[in-house]
């Protein structure tokens, strides 16, 4: 960590401006040195290995040169003000940026040592392996079996009735929902509370067996006793799957992660174990920002 | 070389959570004055034989006992409120324990009062005085000291009172051992000389609290526990 840092000092000659204004009596871990960050963003083995990432918006460019490794079965945290990339780089762990036609990734992206960005890759067998819950709970307008159901049956997971009928049950009772549904199963999926329907969301990722779950914002429409049941779900599932979520709550990412990942205006600042970071971060930046002094 | 982080704290977008802590600081180092001119007198009141003054170090132990539980109480509410992470959950955790470390030096202040009480009732040639009023300073200074470095968030500052710790164990042994050669010339001085050992270990034991809230003043300030660690380690964390 320390090495880290004073690779940080040293070196002034950055290759564009600095993000922060730079006074000159400003220790040096208050700067942001593109391709740097501070901590222990490696990882042996891992999920991801990602290496160099940039993502560009036409000219503009929102992911500086991250590279960062993602264990097996670990929850990662990705945390940082509004605008700061930590979206995007999450919507390139399984391509979810391709719809977006302006938008291009460079670097080395690696799921299990396989390019993800090959362009002979199936990027619905992609998303099969490497799921994703969004910020707003998104059910299909049909019944809560039909949305666990929809998955399996494209993927074609389940050969007759009976299978099916394990696969939802299985994946609502692991997304802790199906004592509150099972009676109900023909209902229609937007018929349930707002907490209900991500749980459902995760039920519905869950059900394609999937390996790497991805959040964006889980809880940010739910209420704090639906948000509780939705970590506890988190901590559950870290078992089985390699989760990487990103949250606005600090509390959160202090609440249910092992690691936790500070981006700043399109840079990886810093990497740690989430206690760590929240007791003592080795980044000025990440402090600011965890402690709220950030203006 | 000076840290941006020790000098300033920074401001919260929150301004009430800014005020909360500068609350918290401002509470401490109140209580800290209190505590010190507690034991100032405490020391005066032996030297001059002066019961009164003693008296009123005895009954000022109270405050000092309420403003205790005042500080841990704003503590507690700042961690409900507002859940500080890491520089702030440093001076809130720090700020508890070492209100605790001053909450013993006001004792050991009231235990040399008491002990005044009774040498001045006792009324005899004073003996070891100069050794009590040498270590009292010294003791004093030391805990000026860490509060300033408190107050200043100042790491070295609190390294050079965690040395000094060292040499009032020395002066320390020292004068016990004086104190002990007075007891065997004459038995009849062994009350006494106990009386003044006692003083002496109270006096010990604030340099050993001053030197706590040093330890704490470099955890908030470096994020390490230095605690129960050889020198270096702590020389090496501070020289960071």
């Amino acid at each position: 960590m320390n090495t880290m840092n004073s690779t940080v000092t040293s070196n002034n000659e950055t290759t564009e401006a600095p993000a922060v204004p730079v006074q000159d009596e400003r220790p040096a871990e208050t700067i942001i040195q593109e391709g740097v960050t501070v901590g222990s963003p490696y990882a042996d083995d891992p999920k991801f290995k990602l290496r160099d990432v940039e993502v560009f918006y036409g000219e503009s460019r929102a992911i500086k040169k991250i590279s960062l490794d993602i264990a097996r079965n670990e929850v990662i945290a990705f945390i940082g003000p509004s605008g700061c990339g930590k979206s995007t780089f999450l919507r390139c762990l399984n391509r979810m940026n391709d719809s977006i036609d302006i938008c291009s990734v460079k670097g080395e992206l690696m799921l299990d040592d396989q390019n993800i960005y090959d362009p002979k890759r199936d990027v619905v067998e992609l998303r099969a392996r490497v799921g994703m819950v969004f910020q707003k709970p998104n059910p299909f307008p049909k019944s809560i079996y039909d949305n666990v159901a929809y998955g399996p049956r494209i993927h074609g997971l389940a050969n007759r009735k009976s299978d099916l009928d394990d696969i939802v049950e299985d994946s609502l009772r692991k997304a802790g929902l199906w004592n509150e549904v099972k009676d109900r199963l023909d209902a229609t999926a937007t018929g349930m509370s707002g907490g209900q329907q991500q749980r459902l969301c995760i039920a519905r990722a869950i059900a394609v067996s999937p390996e790497v779950i991805l959040m964006d914002e889980p809880c940010s429409a739910l209420d704090p006793i639906a948000t509780a049941k939705v970590e506890e779900l988190i901590a559950e599932m870290s078992e089985s799957y390699t989760i990487v979520i990103v949250t606005h709550s600090m509390q959160q990412a202090a609440r249910v992660s092992n690691r936790t990942a500070y981006f700043h205006l399109g840079h990886l600042v810093e990497v740690n174990e989430t206690d760590k970071v929240f007791t003592s971060p080795d980044h000025e930046l990440t402090e600011s920002y965890i402690t709220g002094r950030f203006g | 070389m000076p840290n941006r982080k020790d000098d300033v704290y920074g401001d919260h977008i929150s301004g009430k959570f800014n005020d909360e802590l500068n609350e918290l600081k401002t509470q401490f180092l109140n209580m800290g004055g209190m505590v010190e001119s507690q034991v100032e007198q405490a020391i005066q009141s032996l030297v001059d034989s002066d019961g009164q003054l003693a008296e009123k170090v005895r009954l000022g132990d109270k405050l000092v006992d309420k403003m205790e539980m005042d500080l841990d109480e704003e503590a507690i509410l700042v961690i409900a409120r507002r859940q500080p992470t890491a520089r702030d959950l440093r001076l809130v955790i720090s700020v508890i324990k070492m209100v605790a470390d001053l909450e013993r030096v006001g004792d050991e202040a009231k235990k040399i009062a008491k002990m005044a009480i009774k040498l001045t009732e006792e009324g005899q040639a004073p003996r070891g005085y100069v050794e009590i009023r040498h270590i009292g300073t010294h003791v004093l200074s030391m805990l000026h000291d860490a509060l300033d470095a408190f107050a200043r968030l100042d790491s070295e500052q609190a390294l050079r009172i965690m040395k000094e710790d060292k040499q009032v164990d020395e002066e320390y042994q020292a004068a016990a051992r004086a104190l002990l050669t007075f007891m065997m010339e004459d038995t009849r001085n062994i009350t006494r000389c106990m009386m003044v050992m006692w003083v002496l270990r109270a006096l010990e034991r604030i340099g050993d609290h001053a030197c706590n809230i040093a330890e704490h003043v470099i955890f908030m300030a470096k994020g390490e526990d230095i605690r129960h660690s050889p020198m270096e380690e702590a020389e090496r964390v501070v020289g960071r």
